[in-house]
C-alpha cells in the first residue's frame, strides 16, 4: 500500500516558510533580543528536516543541490576571514565593531561587525546538522 | 684543552678512524694501527712520574656545562697516573696480545678495537676527572663499552646473558653512585673532588654524609665485584680472553677500587667507612678463594681469583682508614695496609694480566679451556708454562715475586688491625688475621690447581680438539713483559715505591703527609723472622696438604645447597621481577572500560576526599544562596523522578525518553533561572539527541535484544554515591567560599557600549570571547567529518561481509 502524505506534505509547504522566516529572524535579531547564529542555524535545519520527513531525500536534493559539508567549510571560512579581517585596522585578531548607518529603506539601523562572524556561525551549524542527518539516513 | 684532555680525549678520536683502517687496509691486522696509540699513551704518561714524585700535581680544566658548574677537569695526581699507567700500559700489551688471539679474516676486528678504544678512554676518564658528574660520564662509558665487549659474540647465548648481567648489575651500582655524588654535591656545593676534599671537616656532621657513603660505596663495590655483588665477573669471561685480561683483571674492576682510594679523604675518617670497606672485602676475599677452588674452567678460576684479589685490596684500603686515628704517632703501623693496598694493586695487574694471557694461549692452542680435559702441557709449551708458573707463584705469595711481598704487607695489616684500639676491634678484631689466613690457603690451593692441573700429569691429546704447540711469539711478548715484572717488582720493589706509591698514597690519606709533605715508604723483602712469615709457611704447608688430598675434602662444594646461590638468586629474582610485573599489569589492565572506570572514579573520590577533609575545605553557608521557589522545586522533582527511572528502567526505550524529560526539564530550569539562549538551544539539542538515541536503539543487533534492568553491582553502587557526594560536597563549599565578586558587571556596561548589542549572551559569544566560538564550531565541523567519514569510509565492509 502507498501511503499518502498529502496533508503533511502540504503543511510542510506552508509551514516550511514560517519555519525559516522565525529561524532568519532569531538570527538577526540575536544581537538584542535572545537568538543568535547558533539557534538560527539550528532552526533552519529544523526547516530542511521537516521537508526530509515530509518528502523524501532526493526530492530535498533536488531543492537545494547543496553539498552541506562544503557549507560547514565556506561557515568555518567566514568565521576565521572575519578574525583576520581586524588584522587590516591594526587590532588584535577578532576584534568587532560597531556603527549606526541610515539605509534607505531601514532608516537608522546599528551594523555589527559581529553579524559576519554569526553568519559563519549560522552556516556552519546548518551545515553540520544536515551532513550528521543525511550521512545518518542515507546509510543501510 | 690541554695536552692531557686530547691523551683522554684521543682514543675516543682513534676509535672514529678504526672502521676505515679496518675497510682499506684489509692486509694489515687493524690491531697494528690501534696498538700505536696506548704506547704513546704510556709513555706521554710516563714523563709524569717525576712531576708526582715531587709532590707537583697537574691540574687543567675547560667548562664543558659552566652555568652549572660541570667541567671537564682532568687532574693528575699519584693516584691517577698509577691507574692511568695500568691502562695504557697493560692496554698496549692486550692489544699486542689481540693481535695474534683474534684472526683477522673471522673476525670483525673494527667492532673490537672501537670497543676496545671507548673502553680505553672512558677508563682514562674516569681515574682524571675532578668533577664527578664527567667521572660518572666516563664511568657509564667503561659499563657500556665493557657489556659491548663481553657481548662480543653476540651469536652465542651465554655472551648475551653475560653481557646483561654485568650491565643490570653495574649500571645499578652507576646509579646509585650518581645519587651519591649529587649528595655529595648538595653537601659541599661543588662537584670537584678537590674542592669536596678541601671542606671535609665539616662533612661527617652532615646528615646526608651516610647516605651519600653507602650510596657512593654501592657503586665501589658493584664496578668491583665484590660480594654479593660479584656474580657478574664468572659470566663475564665469555668475552674474548684480551679482554678479560684487560677489563676484568687489570683495569675496569679496579675502578671501583679507585673509587674508594678517590674518596678516603672524604670518608675514611668515619666508623662505617672502616667497617663496611674492610669487612666487605674481607668477606669477598674469603669467598672468592673458597668458591675458585671448585671451578673446571680456567677462566673461572681467574674470574674467581680476581673477585677475592679485588676483596683483599678493598679489605686493605679499609683497614688502611684506621690510620687516620692515630696521627699522634710517630711511626704509623695502620698506615702499611693502604701503601699494601696501593702496591698489591700493581702486583695483581702484572700477574692477573699475565695468568688470563696464558689461560688464552691454553685455550687458543687446545681448543678447551676445561682442566679435566687438559693435562701435561708443560713439555708441549715450555713458555707458556714457565710464565703460568711465574704468575700463580706470585698469586699464591711464594717468594720470590711480587705476590710474596703483598701477601706478607697483608697479613702485617690484618695483623695490626687486630690490634686496633677503636670501633670495637678488640673482640671481633681477632676474625681479621683469621679469615685472611684461610682464605690464602685457599688461594694457594687453586693457585696450584691452575698450573699443576693444566701443565703436569697425563698428557691427553684425545680428549683435545686441536693439536697443541707452543704459541706465536708474538702472542707471548705480552705475557712475557708481564712476567719479567712479576720478578722485577718482587726482589726490586722499591724501584715502586718512590716513583708510583708514595705520591698514591699523598692522594689516599693526604691528612697523613710527613713533614716535608710526602709519605716515605720502603719496602723491606725481607723483614725478619715475624709472624707474618710464620703466617706464609703455614699457608704453603697446609695448602700442599689440602692440594694432595684434594678428591678426598672437595665433597664440602656439595654440601651448600645448589639453590641457595647468588646466581640462583639473580635469576630467580630476574623472573621473579618479571612475573610479577606481569601479574600486575594483567590484574589492572583488564581490558574492560568499567573496570578503568571504577579506577578513575575511585581515585577521583579518594583524591578529592581526602583533600577536602585534610585541608579542612568543606564550607557550607547560606548567605549566598537565593530564596527557593516552589517552581523550582517542582522542577527539581520532576528531574529526580526521571533519573531514577533511567536507573530502574526495564526497556531502553524508557530510559531514552526518561533522559529526554531530564533535558527538557534542564531546558524548563533555563526558562526558571532567565537564560533564554540557553533554553532555546538546550530544546532542539535535547530534541536532536533523543532522535539519534532512538536510532541506535533502532539499529540494536538482534541477537541480544532481551530487555532486562540494569544489574546491580555494589562496588559501582558505592562508587557512584561517592561521586554525587563529593561532587555535592564540592559545589557546596565552592558555593559557600566565594573569595570576590564576578566579573560579569563589566560586561553588562560593555555589552552595549562597547559592543552595540543588547543580548549580552550573544554579545559575549561572537564578541567578547569570539575566539572560544570560532574553535567551537571547529568542533561541530570536526564532528560532523567524522560522522561522514565513519559511516561512509568503511574500507573492511567488503572484507567482513
Amino acid at each position: 500500500m502507498k501511503t499518502n502524505d498529502l496533508i503533511l506534505q502540504t503543511v510542510t509547504k506552508i509551514i516550511i516558510f514560517l519555519i525559516l522566516a522565525f529561524s532568519l529572524h532569531l538570527f538577526f535579531a540575536g544581537h538584542y533580543t535572545p537568538g543568535g547564529g547558533f539557534i538560527g542555524g539550528l532552526m533552519t535545519a529544523a526547516a530542511l528536516v521537516l521537508l526530509l520527513l515530509a518528502f523524501d531525500a532526493k526530492t530535498v536534493n533536488k531543492i537545494f543541490p547543496i553539498d552541506f559539508i562544503q557549507v560547514a567549510a565556506i561557515g568555518l571560512l567566514i568565521a576565521v576571514l572575519t578574525g583576520i579581517g581586524s588584522f587590516f585596522f591594526d587590532v588584535p585578531f577578532l576584534t568587532q565593531t560597531f556603527g549606526y548607518f541610515d539605509l534607505p529603506i531601514l532608516g537608522k539601523t546599528g551594523l555589527a561587525t559581529a553579524v559576519l562572524f554569526d553568519i559563519g556561525v549560522y552556516l556552519v551549524v546548518i551545515g553540520v546538522t544536515m551532513t550528521i542527518i543525511q550521512t545518518i539516513g542515507e546509510d543501510e | 684543552m690541554s695536552l692531557l684532555h686530547w691523551a683522554i680525549l684521543s682514543p675516543f678520536i682513534m676509535a672514529l678512524f678504526v672502521p676505515f683502517f679496518y675497510k682499506y687496509f684489509r692486509k694489515i691486522h687493524t690491531g697494528w694501527f690501534v696498538l700505536i696509540l696506548p704506547i704513546i699513551l704510556f709513555t706521554y704518561f710516563f714523563q709524569f712520574i717525576s712531576e708526582t714524585m715531587n709532590g707537583r700535581n697537574i691540574y687543567e680544566t675547560v667548562p664543558w656545562i659552566p652555568s652549572i658548574g660541570i667541567n671537564f677537569s682532568a687532574y693528575l695526581d699519584g693516584l691517577g697516573l698509577l691507574f692511568a699507567l695500568l691502562i695504557t700500559g697493560i692496554g698496549a700489551l692486550v692489544i699486542l696480545y689481540s693481535i695474534y688471539y683474534l684472526s683477522k679474516e673471522k673476525e670483525a676486528l673494527h667492532n673490537f678495537y672501537i670497543y676496545l678504544l671507548m673502553f680505553m678512554g672512558a677508563m682514562l676518564g674516569v681515574v682524571l676527572s675532578d668533577n664527578v658528574l664527567v667521572l660518572y660520564t666516563f664511568w657509564e662509558l667503561t659499563s657500556l663499552s665493557s657489556f659491548l665487549l663481553i657481548g662480543y659474540w653476540y651469536q652465542r647465548e651465554k655472551s648475551r646473558y653475560g653481557a646483561q648481567k654485568s650491565m643490570l648489575i653495574t649500571v645499578f651500582g652507576g646509579l646509585a653512585m650518581l645519587a651519591g655524588f649529587i649528595l655529595l654535591s648538595i653537601m659541599t656545593n661543588t662537584f670537584s673532588i678537590r674542592e669536596m676534599i678541601s671542606q671535609v671537616a665539616t662533612l661527617p656532621e652532615h646528615t646526608l654524609f651516610i647516605p651519600a657513603m653507602l650510596l657512593v660505596l654501592l657503586g665501589a663495590f658493584t664496578k668491583s665485584a665484590q660480594f654479593p655483588f660479584h656474580i657478574w665477573l664468572p659470566d663475564a669471561m665469555e668475552a674474548p680472553t684480551p679482554v678479560s685480561a684487560y677489563l676484568h683483571s687489570a683495569t675496569m674492576v679496579k675502578a671501583g677500587i679507585y673509587l674508594v682510594a678517590r674518596f678516603s679523604p672524604i670518608f675514611a675518617g668515619s666508623f662505617e667507612w672502616f667497617w663496611i670497606v674492610s669487612s666487605v672485602g674481607i668477606i669477598t676475599l674469603f669467598w672468592g678463594s673458597f668458591t675458585a677452588v671448585k671451578q673446571t674452567d680456567l677462566k673461572s678460576i681467574l674470574a674467581f681469583s680476581t673477585i677475592s684479589q679485588l676483596g683483599m685490596i678493598m679489605s686493605l684500603l679499609g683497614l688502611g682508614s684506621a690510620a687516620l686515628h692515630y696521627d699522634h704517632l710517630d711511626k704509623n703501623i695502620y698506615m702499611a695496609a693502604t701503601v699494601a693496598a696501593v702496591f698489591h694493586l700493581i702486583n695483581h695487574a702484572t700477574f692477573k694480566g699475565s695468568l688470563f694471557m696464558v689461560v688464552g694461549i691454553v685455550d687458543h692452542e687446545t681448543g678447551t679451556r676445561d682442566i679435566r680435559k687438559l693435562g701435561g702441557l708443560m713439555g708441549v709449551m715450555p713458555i707458556t708454562f714457565t710464565l703460568a708458573v711465574i704468575g700463580t707463584f706470585a698469586m699464591a705469595g711464594i717468594p720470590p715475586f711480587n705476590g710474596f711481598l703483598s701477601k706478607e704487607m697483608f697479613f702485617t695489616g690484618v695483623v695490626n688491625a687486630a690490634k686496633l684500639g677503636i670501633f670495637n676491634m678488640e673482640t671481633w678484631g681477632l676474625l681479621f688475621p683469621i679469615i685472611a689466613w684461610i682464605a690464602s690457603v685457599f688461594t694457594f690451593i687453586y693457585s696450584m690447581i691452575l698450573v699443576f692441573k693444566t701443565f703436569t700429569g697425563n698428557y691427553q691429546p684425545e680428549k683435545l680438539d686441536v693439536k697443541p704447540h707452543e704459541a706465536p711469539i708474538g702472542m707471548l711478548i705480552p705475557p712475557i713483559i708481564l712476567a719479567s715484572l712479576v720478578i722485577i717488582f718482587g726482589p726490586f720493589a722499591n724501584i715502586l715505591s718512590q716513583s708510583i706509591i708514595e705520591p698514591a698514597m699523598a692522594s689516599i690519606q693526604p691528612s697523613l703527609l710527613g713533614e716535608n709533605g710526602t709519605y716515605h715508604v720502603h719496602l723491606y723483602y725481607w723483614h725478619g723472622w715475624n709472624i707474618e712469615i710464620f703466617m706464609t709457611m703455614g699457608v704453603i704447608a697446609l695448602g700442599t696438604i689440602m692440594f694432595i688430598t684434594l678428591l678426598k675434602w672437595s665433597k664440602i662444594y656439595d654440601v651448600f645447597p645448589k639453590r641457595l646461590t647468588l646466581n640462583k638468586l639473580y635469576d630467580g629474582g630476574l623472573v621473579a621481577l618479571e612475573r610479577s610485573s606481569y601479574k600486575l599489569n594483567k590484574f589492572y589492565m583488564t581490558g574492560f572500560i568499567r573496570d578503568y572506570l571504577v579506577m578513575i572514579f575511585a581515585f577521583m573520590i579518594v583524591v578529592l576526599l581526602s583533600s577536602l577533609f585534610i585541608k579542612d575545605a568543606f564550607a557550607f553557608t547560606t548567605t549566598n544562596s537565593a530564596p527557593i521557589g516552589i517552581y523550582e522545586v517542582v522542577l527539581a522533582l520532576v528531574m529526580v523522578a526521571a533519573t531514577v527511572a533511567i536507573l530502574f528502567a526495564k526497556s531502553r526505550l524508557t530510559s531514552i525518553i526518561s533522559l529526554g524529560v531530564v533535558g527538557y526539564s534542564v531546558s524548563l530550569f533555563f526558562v526558571l533561572f532567565r537564560a533564554p539562549d540557553l533554553a532555546l538551544t538546550q530544546l532542539i539539542v535535547e530534541t536532536v539527541s533523543v532522535a539519534l538515541f532512538l536510532l541506535c536503539f533502532y539499529h540494536l543487533p538482534e541477537l541480544k535484544l532481551k530487555p532486562k534492568p540494569l544489574s546491580f553491582r555494589l562496588p559501582n553502587l558505592v562508587i557512584s554515591l561517592g561521586v554525587g557526594t563529593v561532587v555535592t560536597l564540592l559545589a557546596l563549599s565552592a558555593n559557600g567560599t566565594k573569595l570576590f565578586d564576578s566579573i560579569s558587571s563589566y560586561f553588562v556596561e560593555a555589552s552595549y557600549k562597547e559592543a552595540g548589542g543588547k543580548n549580552m549572551v550573544n554579545v559575549i559569544l561572537v564578541d567578547f570571547r569570539g575566539f572560544d566560538t570560532l574553535f567551537e564550531i571547529a568542533v561541530l565541523c570536526i564532528a560532523a567529518l567524522g560522522i561522514f567519514t565513519m559511516i561512509r569510509l568503511r574500507l573492511t565492509r567488503g572484507k567482513e561481509g
